[in-house]
């Protein structure tokens, strides 16, 4: 595995039955390029609660995998309303999710510090009404 | 124990993943919320839920989550048990309430796992 591989996933808001379809196809892939099982979960989970989020907060959007030999990037951007305080956000337990995501299984406050917490780096530019690109990277 | 141990205990009903039965089950987690879920990172574990929609499947695939227990008869649809068999986890369902299903597992042996930090 010499070359990069970017991989692009258009995440819709429409339904939330297939919300984590990109995180399950690339899980398997690395999983049949051999990747290491822990970094495969890493990635995974990390990436889930990214889609997730798009899906629940910012109407879908677009999510960027680059995987090379020394680490997987992967890249969330949408045009959502934007993260107003990202110091609460990050906090365990925090939520601005609705209740009707909540019975969904989702809005426990746990998305961000859970992509933070699976991802060996993660970064957050975010503005208010205009959208929010969150880079993170797992190394192999 | 074996994901056969945790349907005879709960006297759960087997809705799918009959070939794996007999894999080992090292640690449990019970939760509505799938990032509390998301939160606990052990291997070979099982899912306790009452929640019962595609999210539950997703997460249990993500986490290589061996075995996922409805609890209060909660039973899943024909996609979930689809996208379950896909994956090759073990899909049960069980009267018990969270607590009480939880408990009789505890009582067997299992456990959750460290404490969250």
């Amino acid at each position: 595995m010499n070359d990069k591989i970017v991989l692009t996933y258009q995440v819709s808001a429409d339904d939330f039955t297939r919300a984590g379809e990109a995180s399950s196809d690339v899980k398997s892939k690395l999983k049949k390029m051999g990747v290491k099982p822990e970094v495969v979960r890493k990635v995974a989970i990390a990436m889930y609660e990214g889609e997730i989020n798009l899906v629940i907060h910012a109407n879908g959007g677009k999510i960027d995998v680059t995987i090379s030999p020394t680490e997987i990037d992967m890249v969330l951007e949408d045009k959502g309303p934007g993260i107003a305080d990202i110091d609460k956000a990050m906090q365990a337990g925090y939520s601005t999710a609705p209740d009707n995501i909540r019975s969904l299984g989702f809005g426990a406050g746990m998305g961000l510090p859970n992509m933070k917490k699976y991802s060996d780096e993660m970064q957050i530019e975010t503005k208010v009404g205009v959208g929010t690109k969150v880079t993170m990277k797992v190394f192999l | 124990m074996t994901v056969n141990d945790v349907k005879t205990t709960l006297g759960a009903r087997l809705i799918c993943g009959e070939e794996y039965l007999e894999k080992e089950v090292h640690t449990a987690c019970g939760s509505d919320m799938m990032s509390d879920v998301l939160a606990y990172n052990k291997d070979q574990s099982v899912l306790l839920t009452g929640l019962c929609n595609m999210q539950a499947i997703r997460t249990a695939e993500m986490m290589d989550i061996v075995c996922i227990v409805f609890v209060r008869g909660k039973v899943p649809d024909e996609g979930m048990i689809a996208l379950a068999q896909e994956r090759g986890i073990v899909l049960l369902s069980t009267g018990h309430r969270m607590f009480s299903a939880c408990g009789l597992l505890y009582e067997k042996g299992l456990r959750g796992g460290a404490t969250y930090r």
